[in-house]
């Protein structure tokens, strides 16, 4: 049995026809749609590695079947930058050594990016730091990635004074 | 060798990180993001028992479910040339791969599935559905007779006495004798162990986080019965190593058989709950710490034994005992070691293997005795500061311990700190305790070689096959390279992580920045020098009879050291002698004569502050401040991320990591994210880290020492004394649990 699915990942339109039920979003970026950006750390939920963004909210992709996805609007880590331009969280990580080994790094940036569309966490880092909670960090940049979220927060503020004046 | 001490701009610079775009774009590559045409996906069968033999496999049910294309047991897998007990190299451990039916412990690989797909692979080993003769497992640290060890695993002798502890004890007015608990830890990268293997005819390709590249192709070489050449290792990113991706191990030893037995590409990607077993991890420890001080609170003897799990196998057992050595003056020092065989996977270096545990215990024992005494804990580690190392008497090439006291005191605010606990509360009504430990890690270099070219361009390109496992080799070795070719770091190529360049050694051992960081500025001064010939020696050159000694290499161009308007650009020079490249080579080690003149060791003071509910008995580290000293710092934002990183791998260790096992099956129980529990971000707060100023001309040309791992040490010692200091309940096991303290109050 086949299931044809149309998803939309990094703005681009992807028709798949998954042959298996079983494939999560995860090994369907991976291992099938050549974005291997997103990483696979524990497969069940509980690390962040794999968080992207579905339909603008920050999702654990190890756990959502691909076949659930007809229509969906995917953004990965690939999808972030504006061609070489970093997108503000990503500029930050890299200022604040937001990470060491990398690994983890595409779940925490795309986790960043959806914490601060909620916007419940604003600048304070103690709300940061709960909000970031569900992507662990085994290198335990934790400081830094704490400071680049809430520096990326302020930034993207002034953006959007910026353009609204 | 002064000539090769002088640095240009790059070095002390807090760059970021040259690998960080590729990082924060998905676009570096770890090994599992390789897809080579024609992949197979391996699924490994982990044992759900801990001791006993394999009875059965349903090899026909996965065989028939629709995309299993192969499966691998003892019946048919193919004999591994260089067997998996054989020892090619220093970190060689045994290993299993399918060669018989054995269980040794839970999670040890019993079959390999291969498949079209890893949905495919998955199903196929759920249905091959194992039957066992189990027996009853050996667990933990009663589980068999202790043995007396012979060495730690990297050499160290079991035993170290000095002095006559005997006379120590006896000598001692007043004295502690108290015994430490350490868990079974498990490194757990957030990377999983991964590979893609590839053959080729009789030569292999493996993408593969490794932290030891080129020793580690000959090893495989070995085992697989094929010459080290070819065998080629690509590891250019590491998702966190910690110790774990040193060691060979069975399941990715099985995907390159099974890569060979098929003629396809396999990748293999461990699942977490799989990170239990196969890959290392920290055996527990029990150890005991007497301590005896005399009347001016000097200690007459430090006396430490521990005994530590280690595989039914293997010898390998944490060396806690040696913490003891190095550290405080003492009339008398004695570490010992015993090792518990048990039915768990071999226990293996993990990040401070044996400092940590070791350090835990000590600085622990240490506050135990400082309380006894009637005196602050901070004041009788002073008063047992050694110039010399105890022991061996030599001196330390370097120690800033007393300025990391200081500033890192200074910082805390420790002065005022109440001797008793259970006397500070905060505003909330929460208990408050401070405490403090010391940080010790050896200083250690390893042989390393690397390759620097100077191109007509008047740009450097340099090699060496280092290992990025987060620590930032591609920055910190950048920025060493680019000095010693007085080049700017944007006019060098680096090329690193691959075992097709020289070797840059082991990257552990925090010495991966001393020994690979030592060869490429040995290769890029040899590549200074040969361009300094050519210019000396060519009258066309302004240079010319200024001989090499009396040239310096600085943004591009060689300058008379005399007289800095004589100048030419590399590239003029390179043009002039025909357009050939320019080319270096540097091989660097420690000699055991700079070995044995001094003591080398990196230093610190942690200074911990914790809230406690006084009826929960949540625990919160609220304040971690470390000072270190580690000898010269080539990038000081890496640095920090290192030291926090270390120490906050040292609030796990109090507070959160413990593996645990069944005691019927001998299975971990919680070999998940959800059950081990380690640090998330809003387990850390108020942390700092101080860098304190150290010239080290002994340790090696650079006066580079290491600051991977000495962040453990130090921390966990602090935070438990903290504990102790806000409850006035001691817990001497680790990781401190809120029910220990409810038992204690």
């Amino acid at each position: 049995m086949s299931y044809p699915i149309s998803l939309t990942v990094n703005g681009l339109r992807r028709d798949v026809t998954l042959e298996d039920a079983r494939v999560t979003l995860l090994d369907l970026l991976r291992e099938r749609l050549a974005l291997p950006g997103t990483k696979k750390g524990c497969d069940r939920g509980q690390c962040g590695a794999c968080t992207v963004l579905i339909d603008g909210r920050r999702i654990n992709s190890c756990l959502t079947l691909a076949v659930t996805l007809d229509g969906a609007e995917v953004i990965t880590i690939e999808g972030l930058a504006n061609g070489d331009m970093l997108h503000p969280v990503q500029a930050a990580f890299v200022e604040q050594d937001g990470f060491q080994c990398g690994y983890c790094t595409p779940g925490q940036i795309m986790s960043a990016v959806g914490l601060i569309a909620e916007g419940h966490a604003g600048t304070d880092p103690e709300r940061i730091r709960e909000g970031m909670s569900g992507n662990l960090c085994r290198c335990a940049a934790y400081h830094g990635i704490t400071r680049a979220v809430s520096d990326a927060t302020r930034r993207m503020a002034e953006d959007k004074t910026k353009a609204s004046a | 060798m002064s000539e090769t001490l002088r640095f240009g701009s790059s070095s002390g610079q807090p760059t970021t990180r040259r690998d960080g775009i590729a990082k924060v774009t998905g676009a570096a590559t770890f090994a599992a993001d390789n897809h080579p045409d024609g992949l197979l996906y391996a699924v490994y069968v982990p044992a759900t028992i801990a001791r006993g033999t394999v009875t059965h496999l349903d090899v026909t049910a996965a065989k028939a479910h629709p995309g299993v294309v192969e499966v691998l047991t003892p019946d048919n897998c193919p004999p591994l040339p260089g067997g998996p007990d054989t020892k090619p190299f220093r970190f060689s451990f045994s290993f299993e791969a399918l060669q018989d039916n054995t269980v040794r412990y839970a999670n040890q690989p019993i079959a390999l599935v291969l498949g079209e797909t890893f949905e495919a692979a998955t199903e196929g080993a759920k249905l091959l559905n194992p039957q066992y003769n189990a027996l009853q497992p050996r667990l933990g640290l009663d589980g068999t007779t202790p043995f007396p060890t012979n060495g730690d695993g990297f050499g160290k002798p079991g035993t170290t006495v000095h002095g006559d502890p005997d006379a120590g004890h006896a000598a001692a007015l007043q004295a502690v004798d108290v015994t430490y608990e350490t868990p079974a830890q498990y490194h757990n990268a957030m990377e999983t162990h991964a590979i893609v293997a590839d053959w080729d005819g009789d030569h292999v390709t493996l993408d593969l986080p490794n932290q030891a590249i080129v020793m580690s192709c000959a090893a495989y070489a070995h085992h697989l019965g094929i010459p080290a050449e070819n065998v080629t290792i690509r590891s250019p990113y590491l998702g966190g190593g910690f110790g774990s991706k040193v060691i060979i191990n069975g399941p990715q030893m099985l995907a390159i058989m099974a890569a060979r037995m098929t003629g396809r590409p396999v990748k293999l990607m461990l699942r977490r709950d799989q990170m239990f077993g196969p890959t290392g991890h920290r055996g527990a420890t029990r150890q005991r710490l007497r301590i005896g001080i005399g009347a001016d609170h000097r200690m007459t003897v430090l006396d430490h034994d521990s005994r530590a799990t280690t595989s039914s196998f293997e010898t390998f057992v944490e060396s806690a005992a040696n913490a003891s050595q190095g550290l405080y003056a003492s009339g008398a020092l004695r570490s010992t070691h015993q090792g518990v065989r048990i039915d768990s996977g071999t226990p293996g270096p993990m990040r401070a293997p044996g400092e940590a545990t070791g350090s835990a215990a000590l600085e622990c024992a240490m506050d135990e005795m400082a309380f006894e005494a009637g005196i602050d804990p901070l004041e009788f580690r002073l008063k047992n500061y050694a110039e010399r190392e105890p022991g061996t008497d030599k001196p330390y090439s370097s120690k800033a311990l007393r300025q990391c006291y200081a500033q890192g005191a200074e910082r805390f605010g420790w002065a005022g700190r109440p001797l008793a606990p259970r006397q500070m509360k905060d505003a909330d009504g929460l208990l408050v305790g401070w405490g403090m430990g010391t940080a010790l890690f050896a200083a250690p270099m390893f042989a390393a070689q690397a390759r620097a070219v100077l191109r007509p361009d008047g740009t450097g390109l340099v090699e060496t096959a280092a290992s990025d496992m987060g620590q930032g080799a591609w920055t910190a070795l950048a920025q060493i390279a680019a000095d010693s070719l007085g080049l700017p770091l944007d006019r060098i190529e680096f090329r690193s992580g691959s075992s097709d360049l020289p070797d840059a050694g082991v990257a552990g051992g925090s010495a991966h920045t001393a020994s690979a960081g030592g060869a490429l500025h040995a290769a890029g001064t040899d590549a200074i020098r040969h361009l300094a010939d050519i210019a000396t020696k060519d009258p066309a050159s302004p240079l010319f009879g200024t001989g090499n000694a009396g040239v310096i290499a600085r943004a591009g161009r060689l300058h008379a050291s005399d007289d800095d308007s004589r100048s030419e650009s590399f590239a003029d020079i390179i043009a002039r002698a025909g357009g050939a490249e320019v080319e270096g080579k540097g091989n660097v080690s420690r000699s055991p004569e700079a070995a044995e003149a001094h003591a080398m060791y990196s230093h610190g003071a942690v200074f911990a502050e914790v809230k406690v509910d006084p009826d929960l008995f949540q625990m919160r580290v609220t304040r971690l401040v470390g000072a270190f000293a580690a000898g010269r710092i080539i990038n000081p934002r890496l640095a920090e991320s290192q030291l926090m990183g270390g120490m906050i791998w040292g609030t796990s260790f109090a507070l959160h990591e413990e593996a645990k096992f069944d005691a019927r099956s001998g299975r971990i129980m919680n070999a998940d994210f959800a059950g081990y529990h380690i640090p998330v971000n809003a387990d850390v707060q108020g942390l700092e880290v101080i860098t304190v100023h150290e010239d080290d001309p002994y340790v090696n040309a650079l006066g580079i020492k290491g600051v991977g791992e000495i962040g453990i040490t130090g921390t966990v010692g602090a935070i438990g004394n903290a504990i102790w200091h806000a409850t006035g309940t001691r817990v001497r096991r680790f990781p401190i649990r809120i029910q220990d303290l409810l038992a204690g109050s």
